[in-house]
Parts: structure tokens; C-alpha cells; sequence
């Protein structure tokens, strides 16, 4: 038994850590959100030196070939960081698409580019507030897409676009667009949290590629992935949450005592940490099904999506709640985080979804003669 | 990340699988159900006696026990698995659990020669079977605020008190009591511990019933208990030192523990498929399937959550934070999923129609999950125990801390 991380991965961890908190910081994510500039191109930036970028990438392609236990830890580091970077659309979306599913000549087109850092690859799969493939009006005549996809993260930093849409016999497949052709608008949207800019994108007979490993299953696979990933990110930004909130509560005096000292705020830290350590679980078992590539990923992702929905929920509320007025006021920090739970919410879709996916999951396995 | 054996747990599984196998029938689910630490009736303690001296005998007895009070010097995780390997097979419940797994740790730690040589051996072999004397009325999750008195008389203490929520009291033959010795100190400092004889007719046990309708616990009245001095475990005054040993020794034993074996939350899925709700299945209703999809998730969470645990006992470290979780989660959850599982049975909710259906089924996991959220300490107290030692939050104010008890 071994549900845990190795002392290499921990070190991986460490020097994650420490080049985060030197680029990525509370103030730079304030930054962000108040210049609406979004995109930290620094840190972005960073993460391409540091060779973090290309984790997940094949060798010939540039990257360093490691698993998906390190590209969660990666994960759990940028969510711990706040940092506004398009780790999510990039690193758990693009970048396996392109690698499970493309030809040698797409690889070789973008791989290198994310893995430096020169290229982002945003991800356009939702529309009319569902993400299921099967349901995807967008669609694809003659190498030709049509439709709206929308929200999109990071659309107006990116030079391609990875979309679903159906192809002319109404099966989804997912697609490859160069966001620079004239037939492309992009309009920006009103974020909760602008530090992820998202935008509508609009296709008019935009010239596309098809990623020839893409069928529904593949696409329901790498949303399962997207999302253990996802959960990974979120842990660490809750889990800041309530670091931050124990040291308010262990600083902030009322009655003559520490807050932290009151049952009433206590054990709702505890209540915090319980849910966060009950998600974590959930997604050291995603993240062990994801490397094994394992047959149970759709239920490991979507117990790790609920659990870390509800974790990150409670705890950016509730943190708010225990900084009192100051933690109503847009200088202090606890709204960056219930804003990046939010957005970090939209982007896989919220539990009702994925309740739905374990359902179905339970029904064609080995509950399904219940 | 790897849900495999190393190869020298593998070895020792085998090894437990094979013995299990000669001296055991597997499972076939036609059991009755029965719990894993409680016996019903003397026939149950009769059988569950006779396992454990045949488990001794063939040195499966005490596994993490050194080998010179018998045991094996097995690794934490060697009990883990012995405890699942010995879960798929029909055997007695483990009544032994209090004298081996905390009662044993603390005579070793705290115990004269004399009473190592006496207790432990009885304790493995499953002659003397142990109850834990520590909470009273007045003291439950305040342990330390105990008023059960015992008083020196020459070479005898005489003890009188009450005790209760004692599981096993009624069949137990031995109990470990944590009793006041000096009033006129602190109440963490005035207790001592003794080791004592249920027999006595000095002590009397009524069984307790509980609101599932069953009894495994007792209140335990001891008037006028005459032990001699060599029936103190540990120095006098030192029963806090004692019993904290013991606590200690109570939360791994729960920590490496068989697991609670409770109904599993995708039963619901077929539960609901064979009810209705507003005219249609109620599998097909959206709240219905967000509730168990939900129950489902954190049942998850809770198992995976083990894992984390055994990962810790695997490479020889203490249980982390994760372990302290588990308590605080599973009562709710079960309480939770229990009262879901009546309710589907609409206006029969509840009322069940015959024995062993799905309504009392779900009424007997809603009746016994409080039991979870209150023994062993209750969630408040957890809540309390994480925030101070996991998250580091200042401690409760303790008024009494620095007061006589008499005063108190």
C-alpha cells in the first residue's frame, strides 16, 4: 500500500513551492483582478523555465515525460498560489488532447510551443452551460466550424483553440483552430473572476483540424482527467483558504481572547479541514487512477470533483464569514479565493453534472443489474 | 501511488490467508450480522473464547504485542491486513479488543513484573476478558472530572463509584478503573489506576439499552471494592499518566481496525430503483439521485482516506492528520444515509414490514450511527482536537484547570 506521495515527488513539491510564492503573489493576483489584465504572463513565464510547462509532454516533444501524480502536484501548487495562469485549459485539457489524440504533425506543431511557453491552446468545450459532448450544437462541414462555444477561458491569450463539436455524421469530436483566422470573434465575458479572463468565441466556416483519436469516449476520458486534476487545484486553494483563515483567527482578538480560541470559529476550521483532507482522498484516488489509466477514472473523477467542490465551497465562504467586515471589503483576500472556487467551478461544470457522470458510471459497471 | 502489497506484506497475507483458511469457513454472506467488537449472548463470548486461544496457539494472538509478552513484534500494517484477511471469514466477535489492544499496552508500559506475568498472558489466550472503567455520569468526554473514590487502608484500596457506558461490562471478566485518590489536588493530578476482578460481588453491572434497542454497554456500581495495593497499575496519583496510555493505545487500535463494515451508500441506487417517488422510480428523481450521488462521494472519501492511513503504517510512520478525520465523518454520514433510506419508503418511513428489510435495515444504520459520533469521543471533542493539535488554534480557557477537585 503506497497512497501517498514519493520523497522525489515531495521534492518536486518543495521547489514548486518556493518559485510560486516568489512570482505568484496575493499582491500580484490583486493586481490581476483589478487592472482586469488577468493573464500573470511572469509566472506563466517562470513556469516555462523552470520546465514545469512540459511535465506531462513527451520526450521527442520537448517535455520531460513525467506522470500525473506530478502534474497533480503541479496542479495543487498553482491552486495553493492563486496564480492566474491557463494551467486548467493548457496543461489539463490541450495538452492530452493533443497528445492522446493528434497526429505527428499536431504534436509536433504545438507540444514544444506549450511546453515553453510560447503558445497557449485554450479550451473550447462548454456551451449553453453544459459540457457533455453528446450535446454540443457546434458542428463541422468539410473541415469547416461552425457555432458558439462559451465560456472560454483565456481565449483572448490564446493562439489556438481546442473545440468540440460534431462532425458531419453528428458524432462530437474535438477540433484544433488557429484563432488568428479572420473568421474568428472573440467576446470578452464578465468573469467572477477575471483573473481568467473567459470569452465568448464565435466560428463562421473557421478552418479546422480534426484530432483523429477523438471519439466520445476519448473526450469523456480527458474531461474525467481534466477534472482530477482540477480537484487537485482546488485542495491547494482551499487549503490556503484556511491557512490564511487560522492565522486571522489566531491574530484577531475579541472578548479579550484569541478568535480561534471560541468553539464556534474552531471547529469550523476544523469543519474545513475535514472536508478539505475527506476531497484529498477522493483525488489521491483519481490521481492514482489517472496514471494507471484505470478503469474506474470516470468514478474517481467525479467523487474528487463533488468532494472538492464542497470543500472549496465551505471553506472560501466560511472564510470570508471568519474575517468579519474586513473580509466583506475588496482590499482584503478571502474574495480571491471564493472568486477562483467559482471559476474553477465553471470550468468542469458544478456537482449536478457530475453527480450525474458517477451515476451513470455505477449503472454500466458493476451495479449496472441493480 | 499503489494499492499493492510490498513484497514482505504479501508474504505475511499469504501467510494469515493460509492459516485462515485451514482453521476458518470464508464468508458466504448467509451470515447472521453480528458486531465485529460485541457479543450478544454467552454462547457468542463462549465461541469468540475459543477462537482467540486457538489464534493464540498458533501465534495469531496479540500480533503487535513483543515477543516476550507472546505476541508476534508484528508492524502496525501486519495487523491491518490480519484484520482484513481475518474480516473475510465467519469468525466470533473480537471482545478481546480492550484487554489486547489497550489494557495489554498499558500494563506493559506501566506494570509491575507481577502483573505483566498474570494479566498478559490471561489477556492473550482469551481467559480474562477486559472492560474499560474510565467514563462516568459526571465525566464523559471531561474524563479527568471522574468522582469514583478510592481510599487506602493499610495495604487494601477501597473503591466506590460509578461507571458507565462500559461496553462488554456484563461478560467481562477484569476491568481497568481509573478512580480519585486525592481530591485535594488538581483534577488531572489526584487519580491512580487499578486493575480489578468483575467477579467481585462488590461490583455490580446493569446492561444499558440503547436507543437501537440493544444493549452492549452498562453502567458498572462499584460499592465498598476491596483491592489489595498490588492491584495498582502505575503509582499513585499517576492514573492520568496511565490513562492516556490507554487512550493512546484506543485510537490506533481504532485507526488499524477492522472497517465499520456498515451498509455501503450504492445500495440506495437499487433501493430507489424499487421505489416510488411522485409516481415514477425514484431513482429517476433529480434530488433523490443527488443525495446518494453525493452519499457515495464521501463514502469514497472515507475508504480512500484508510488508505492514507495504512499508507502511513506501511512505512512505519504514525497515522497524520488524515486519521482524525475518519471518526468525525463516518457518525454523520451514516446518520445521514440511514434517515435518506427510511425515507424512501414515503409514508412507511420508518415502520418496517418485516424483519431484515431495506426500511430496518436503514433504521438500524440511522439507529446505531450516533453511536459512531459519540464513543471514543464525541464530535465536538474531535472538532476541538483538530482545531488545537492539527490547526494549532488556541486552547479552550479551562477554568478548572488550577483548582483543588474538592473545589471544583
Amino acid at each position: 500500500m503506497n497512497f501517498g506521495f514519493s520523497d522525489e515527488q515531495d521534492a518536486i513539491r518543495g521547489t514548486l513551492a518556493r518559485m510560486l510564492s516568489d512570482h505568484a503573489t496575493l499582491a500580484v493576483a490583486h493586481d490581476c483582478l483589478d487592472t482586469a489584465e488577468g493573464f500573470d504572463t511572469a509566472t506563466w513565464a517562470a513556469l516555462a523555465d523552470g520546465g514545469w510547462l512540459g511535465l506531462a509532454i513527451d520526450e521527442e516533444a520537448g517535455g520531460s515525460a513525467m506522470g500525473a501524480v506530478e502534474l497533480a502536484i503541479l496542479a495543487e501548487e498553482i491552486g495553493r498560489s492563486l496564480a492566474a495562469v491557463p494551467f486548467a485549459p493548457v496543461l489539463g485539457l490541450a495538452t492530452p488532447a493533443i497528445q492522446d489524440m493528434g497526429t505527428q504533425s499536431q504534436k509536433e506543431e504545438l507540444l514544444s510551443g506549450i511546453a515553453e511557453g510560447r503558445m497557449i491552446v485554450a479550451a473550447a468545450l462548454a456551451e449553453d452551460g453544459g459540457l457533455a459532448p453528446e450535446r454540443v450544437s457546434a458542428k463541422v462541414v468539410q473541415d469547416r466550424l461552425s457555432g458558439r462555444k462559451s465560456p472560454v477561458s483565456f481565449a483572448a491569450d490564446a493562439s489556438f483553440a481546442l473545440v468540440a463539436a460534431m462532425d458531419a455524421g453528428g458524432t462530437p469530436r474535438l477540433y484544433l483552430v488557429d484563432l488568428s483566422d479572420p473568421s474568428v470573434s472573440i467576446n470578452a465575458l464578465d468573469a467572477i473572476d477575471c483573473t481568467r479572463p473567459a470569452a465568448e468565441i464565435v466560428f463562421h466556416n473557421t478552418p479546422v483540424e480534426l484530432l483523429p483519436g477523438s471519439d466520445p469516449a476519448a473526450i469523456r476520458t480527458l474531461l474525467d482527467g481534466a477534472a482530477v486534476l482540477a480537484a487537485f487545484e482546488q485542495i491547494g486553494l482551499a487549503e490556503r483558504a484556511l491557512s490564511m483563515t487560522k492565522a486571522y483567527a489566531c491574530e484577531r482578538r475579541a472578548f479579550g481572547r484569541q478568535i480561534g480560541s471560541f468553539q464556534a470559529v474552531k471547529h469550523r476550521l476544523a469543519d474545513m479541514f475535514a472536508k478539505i483532507e475527506l476531497a484529498r482522498s477522493n483525488a489521491f484516488f483519481g490521481a492514482w487512477a489517472l496514471a494507471s489509466k484505470d478503469n474506474r477514472l470516470a468514478e474517481a473523477a467525479a467523487v474528487a470533483r463533488l468532494t472538492a467542490l464542497d470543500a472549496v465551497q465551505f471553506t472560501t465562504e466560511e472564510s470570508v464569514q471568519l474575517h468579519g467586515g474586513i473580509g466583506f471589503t475588496w482590499a482584503a483576500d478571502p474574495h480571491l479565493f471564493l472568486r477562483r472556487g467559482w471559476q474553477l467551478k465553471a470550468e468542469l461544470g458544478p456537482a449536478d453534472l457530475w453527480r450525474e457522470r458517477l451515476l451513470c458510471d455505477l449503472a454500466n459497471g458493476p451495479l449496472a443489474s441493480n | 501511488m499503489d494499492f499493492s502489497d510490498s513484497p514482505e506484506e504479501a508474504a505475511f497475507r499469504a501467510k494469515a490467508r493460509d492459516w485462515l483458511d485451514a482453521n476458518a469457513t470464508r464468508r458466504d454472506g448467509s451470515e447472521k450480522t453480528q458486531d465485529h467488537f460485541m457479543a450478544r449472548d454467552a454462547d457468542e463470548v463462549a465461541r469468540a473464547r475459543d477462537w482467540q486461544a486457538r489464534k493464540a496457539d498458533a501465534g495469531w494472538a496479540g500480533l503487535t504485542w513483543p515477543r516476550a509478552f507472546g505476541g508476534r513484534d508484528a508492524t502496525p500494517i501486519e495487523q491491518v491486513i490480519w484484520n482484513q484477511e481475518e474480516g473475510r471469514y465467519a469468525v466470533p466477535p473480537n471482545v478481546f479488543l480492550i484487554g489486547i489492544g489497550l489494557v495489554g499496552p498499558t500494563v506493559m508500559m506501566h506494570g509491575t513484573d507481577a502483573q505483566k506475568n498474570t494479566v498478559l498472558p490471561r489477556a492473550l489466550t482469551g481467559e480474562d476478558i477486559w472492560c474499560q472503567l474510565f467514563s462516568e455520569p459526571a465525566a464523559g468526554s471531561d474524563l479527568a472530572g471522574i468522582r469514583t473514590r478510592a481510599r487506602r487502608e493499610g495495604d487494601e484500596w477501597v473503591i466506590s463509584g460509578q461507571k458507565v457506558w462500559t461496553s462488554g461490562a456484563h461478560y467481562s471478566t477484569h476491568g481497568i478503573l481509573l478512580a480519585r485518590t486525592d481530591p485535594q489536588v488538581p483534577k488531572h493530578k489526584g487519580m491512580t489506576m487499578f486493575l480489578v476482578d468483575m467477579s467481585d460481588p462488590a461490583i455490580e453491572t446493569r446492561p444499558i439499552r440503547q436507543i437501537s434497542g440493544s444493549a452492549s454497554f452498562n453502567e458498572v456500581f462499584i460499592d465498598n471494592l476491596r483491592v489489595p495495593d498490588s492491584a495498582r497499575l502505575g503509582g499513585e496519583s499517576e492514573g492520568w499518566k496511565v490513562a492516556l496510555t490507554t487512550l493512546m493505545n484506543e485510537r490506533f487500535s481504532i485507526s488499524v481496525g477492522r472497517a465499520s463494515g456498515g451498509a455501503r451508500a450504492e445500495e440506495l441506487i437499487g433501493l430507489a430503483a424499487r421505489v416510488e417517488r411522485n409516481g415514477r422510480p425514484a431513482i429517476e428523481d433529480g434530488e433523490v439521485r443527488a443525495r446518494i450521488a453525493d452519499f457515495i462521494a464521501r463514502q469514497r472519501g472515507l475508504e480512500f482516506t484508510s488508505y492514507r492511513v495504512m499508507t502511513s503504517l506501511s512505512r512505519g510512520e504514525a497515522p497524520g492528520e488524515e486519521g482524525s478525520i475518519g471518526k468525525l465523518l463516518l457518525g454523520k454520514l451514516r446518520q445521514e444515509m440511514g434517515a435518506f433510506g427510511m425515507e424512501l419508503a414515503g409514508t412507511a418511513a420508518g415502520i418496517s414490514a418485516k424483519t431484515g428489510d431495506d426500511v430496518a435495515r436503514w433504521r438500524n444504520e440511522y439507529l446505531t450511527a450516533p453511536g459512531n459520533r459519540i464513543a471514543g469521543g464525541t464530535d465536538e471533542i474531535q472538532r476541538t482536537i483538530i482545531g488545537e493539535r492539527i490547526l494549532g488554534l488556541p486552547p479552550e480557557i479551562r477554568v478548572d484547570k488550577d483548582v483543588a477537585f474538592s473545589e471544583l
